[in-house]
């Protein structure tokens, strides 16, 4: 499928993009389909993008997912977290009622998925969350020529550019060579960041023992368990303090300001996050050491996708969605905000459980 | 230039001071001459060009890029500089020969030459070839606005422990050097002599007192000591030296060396032999000495205008010679120095400078009755201005720094009241996951009866036991969140009084209670006090009045 129909709106069979897929209270419908994209609230069939909690949800009657992400699911949720799972593959093609879907990779965290919906002669890409710059921890990101392509816009401002990451690791690995005595406690994500941190730093030459918050040491094992070496991992819990010296500590960001941080000497707060681009944002964390290290695709990279799509239409889910439309729109593309409730930042479902509480 | 805004960059977000100190040592340690030094330049404010307009700044980003886009980045980031440093287009360089970016000695020497009509041009070129914090650091640095929590004494720290220096010896030849300091990192890196100070009127590094309490009494023998009272203005050095050609320089230094010759222009002329003088700069009307709110109102000036000098005149009490002439003095006993200090102050003649008298006193019993009543020990009418008393050993030479059983400070007791603790913050670094920076009020009858009005917050005063204490208090006790900002309950039967001490109220618009504090700490936790029994609105305005109208 190519870009047959750019800035134009005349589609075959008076079939139109919004009648293929429309948001609704509980996420993307795809009604000739008979399932929704991410929904945020319980459905029938749910085709899931991937394992962040805002994305995946339990309850649902069906999902189609790839395999890493239903098995993100199932440790979060439970076995209990869907009536019926489907794996889905990278490439594989799956006809449902009167579409077909395609699975494509979309660089943001293990498993993460674009989802291609084709009814008759109109392509549309949903893409969840994605990013075009390298990972060693997942697929590359994977371009899907369409007519219609659905963007996040969580860095969807011109001043969000995210550099390369190896640079960012190297400036915590500067960090830690001139403060020996101090701890270096990395705010990340549980999912997919911390990950990629850990790998980032190995391909560094970093290769001592990272340490691990308890609330991510599951996750991780996992990415291991799908063959993605991450060196020596130990546990924070039961170290003494002064054996912390000199080390690299992973923790969830919420659990960077809390009382757990105490067991560290002096330690040296950095957060691996796209948003410490603006330094109000990283001032208003208490964060020391602010590494632009992000899973979303920045300005440049957004643009770029939408441009190397060759779609003729954009809608913009959840971010900074204004500036986005706008640019599409100066660039001769049809654009427009969906209003989608419940994505943003996987930080809320992130949060440790509250003070004092041992993790 | 890249490296530079690095180190900025870090500076900007680290709070600890020794922290602050290892990095710029590092950055020392690790970049050529002359790049370091007119760091060094740039963070001890040492240099020299017109600024560019943020005006300037928002041209050449406005040819650039979308206006919409501008428009929602800046909103986002509320930075001209930073939004224009991030989103700064990246340049369409051809092929392979893309110039270096710039170092930052070729940034500060090109400025400085620079003509206005040349600037933006320049400006564009090097914002092409930096990247987004290099960009950032260029534009904090031409606009002048690099606030970083750096000062300069601060810098000249780092810098001389680079080659294990005391501050003290760098900050005696600082006024001799200049940008980019080549021989400074010479000597301070063992490749060359110590430069040499030629400055006609250089700083000297302050004695510090150190705070005395009850207990060292008993090993201290009043006849080893003199005593003064404590003026309650701002501690200056006031030098006066010849140049080459023989012209008299006098200028007027913080008590961190910080040249505040500008701000008291008044001073001057009264500074007309060569000489250094410590003591207190005080406002005087009639003779009398004024508080230090008064005071305060010839401080942080930029502009100082006749009517400013007129309405607060300015006046230097001294209490120790540094240097007479040509000779320095800070070798000999205190009572020599006060000695020729006295012949000093005689001879200049001067209304606006005068000494600090000594106070009377055999035992140390004499000495506590006069502190708690310095008007009929001596002080008379200038007691208000009084903040306690300052013993210092008859045979003590001026000394850098706070050495110890020197000098002693005996303050007079402070202010206290209990007020009751109403929101609590999180602090800063080391602190940050700890409450505890308190907001705290005091009982008014409001529209609703008796309710709590905030008075002032305190982050300090509380030994490490007692903030684990507050702490757990305040986790266990919010009654809501606010962003970092918790309220902690304050009924009249539930909640913590804490006692504050504080120097001085002052008048406030801008707080709710009309009321400001001079420097409230926490004294104490009443732990054992409801709050029902704090302090009220009352006594603190019965204060204000007595500290105003004595």
């Amino acid at each position: 499928m190519t870009a047959k129909h750019r800035g134009g709106t005349a589609y075959i069979d008076g079939m139109r993009p919004q009648d293929i897929l429309m948001p609704v209270a509980a996420g993307l419908c795809c009604k000739p389909g008979g399932f929704h994209i991410d929904p945020v609230r319980a459905v029938e069939r749910a085709v899931i993008t991937h394992g962040h909690s805002d994305h995946a949800r339990p309850g649902h009657g069906a999902v189609l997912a790839t395999q890493e992400t239903l098995d993100m699911m199932r440790l979060r949720y439970g076995d209990n977290f869907a009536g019926t799972t489907q794996a889905v593959r990278y490439g594989e093609e799956i006809r449902l009622g009167d579409v077909t879907i395609k699975f494509h990779p979309a660089g943001h965290v293990l498993g993460s998925a674009q989802i291609a919906v084709t009814c008759k002669d109109t392509c549309i890409v949903a893409s969840g969350d994605y990013k075009d710059a390298t990972d060693p921890t997942c697929t590359p990101f994977e371009v899907v020529p369409c007519d219609v392509f659905i963007t996040e816009a969580t860095f969807g401002l011109p001043v969000f550019r995210h550099g390369d990451a190896a640079d960012e690791v190297k400036k915590l690995l500067a960090s830690v060579a001139l403060f020996p005595e101090r701890a270096h406690l990395v705010g990340a994500y549980s999912l997919g960041k911390a990950q990629r941190v850990i790998a980032l730093l190995r391909e560094a030459g970093y290769d001592a023992p990272i340490y691990l918050h308890g609330a991510m040491e599951e996750i991780t094992h996992y990415y291991e368990s799908r063959g993605i070496a991450l060196g020596e991992l130990r546990a924070v819990k039961g170290v003494k303090k002064a054996d912390l010296a000199g080390t690299i500590a992973l923790a969830p960001p919420s659990a960077t300001s809390d009382i757990w941080t105490r067991r560290f000497p002096d330690p040296v707060t950095a957060f691996a996050s796209g948003w410490m681009r603006v330094r109000a944002r990283a001032r208003q964390r208490g964060i020391e050491l602010p590494l632009v290290i992000s899973d979303h695709a920045d300005w440049d990279g957004l643009t770029a996708t939408i441009e190397a799509t060759g779609a003729g239409e954009v809608w913009v889910t959840h971010g900074q969605e204004d500036a986005l439309v706008h640019w599409c729109k100066t660039h001769g593309l049809a654009a427009r905000p969906l209003d989608l409730v419940g994505y943003g930042d996987e930080e809320e479902s992130d949060a440790v459980a509250a003070d004092g509480t041992e993790a | 230039m890249n490296r530079f805004a690095e180190l900025l960059d870090r500076l900007a977000y680290e709070p600890g001071r020794n922290n602050k100190l290892r990095l710029i040592t590092a950055y020392f340690r690790h970049t050529p001459d002359p790049d370091r030094g007119y760091a060094l330049a740039a963070l001890t404010g040492a240099l020299s060009f017109k600024h560019a307009k943020p005006g300037l700044i928002r041209d050449l980003i406005a040819d650039r890029t979308d206006p919409v886009l501008f428009g929602l980045s800046y909103d986002y980031v509320g930075d001209l500089s930073e939004t224009v440093a991030l989103m700064w287009p990246k340049a369409p360089l051809p092929g392979h020969n893309n110039p270096p970016p710039p170092t930052l000695s070729e940034v500060v020497t090109t400025l400085r030459t620079l003509g206005k009509t040349e600037l933006p041009k320049q400006l564009a070129r090097w914002l092409d070839e930096l990247d987004e914090t290099g960009r950032w650091a260029l534009l904090k640095l031409v606009t002048g606005a690099m606030r970083i929590g750096i000062s300069a004494r601060l810098a000249k720290t780092a810098a001389a422990a680079l080659g294990d220096k005391d501050p003290h010896e760098l900050e005696l030849i600082w006024p001799g050097l200049a940008p980019p300091y080549l021989n400074l990192f010479a000597w301070l890196e063992g490749r060359g002599e110590k430069p040499v100070n030629r400055d006609p009127a250089p700083f000297r590094p302050v004695m510090l007192a150190h705070a005395i309490e009850d207990s060292d009494f008993a090993n201290l023998d009043p006849g080893d000591f003199v005593a003064e009272w404590k003026w309650d203005g701002i501690r200056v050095q006031a030098v006066s030296g010849r140049d080459e050609r023989g012209h008299l320089q006098a200028r007027l230094y913080s008590r961190t060396g910080e040249d505040i010759t500008k701000s008291f222009p008044d001073l001057v002329p009264s500074l007309h032999l060569p000489g250094a003088i410590d003591g207190e700069l005080l406002v005087l009307r009639e003779g009398r000495v004024q508080t230090f709110n008064v005071l305060q109102q010839r401080l942080n000036r930029k502009i100082v205008s006749p009517k400013l000098t007129k309405d607060f005149p300015i006046h230097l009490r001294a209490y120790d010679l540094l240097s007479d002439d040509e000779n320095d003095l800070r070798e000999l006993p205190f009572i020599e120095r006060r000695a020729r200090l006295e012949a000093f102050v005689r001879k200049l003649g001067e209304s606006r400078i005068d000494l600090s008298p000594t106070v009377r006193f055999d035992s140390w019993d004499a000495l506590t009755a006069a502190r708690a009543d310095p008007s009929s020990a001596g002080a008379g009418e200038d007691a208000d201005a009084v903040e306690g008393v300052m013993l210092k050993r008859r045979d003590a030479h001026y000394l850098p720094g706070r050495p110890k059983g020197q000098w002693w400070k005996w303050k007079r007791d402070p202010h206290i009241i209990d007020a009751v603790l109403m929101y609590a913050q999180r602090g800063h670094g080391k602190r940050s996951s700890f409450y505890s920076d308190y907001t705290f009020g005091v009982w008014t009858s409001g529209d609703d009866g008796e309710q709590l009005v905030p008075v002032g917050k305190a982050y300090f005063g509380f030994t490490d036991e007692e903030l684990l204490q507050i702490d757990r208090f305040v986790r266990r006790n919010t009654t809501e969140k606010f962003g970092p900002v918790r309220h902690v309950v304050h009924e009249p039967d539930q909640g913590l009084v804490l006692e504050v001490a504080f120097e001085g109220l002052q008048r406030s618009p801008r707080h709710k209670s009309g009321v400001a504090m001079r420097f409230p700490r926490i004294s104490r936790l009443r732990w054992d006090k409801p709050p029902r029994e704090a302090d009220r609105l009352e006594t603190l305005e019965r204060m204000l009045k007595t500290m105003t109208t004595n």
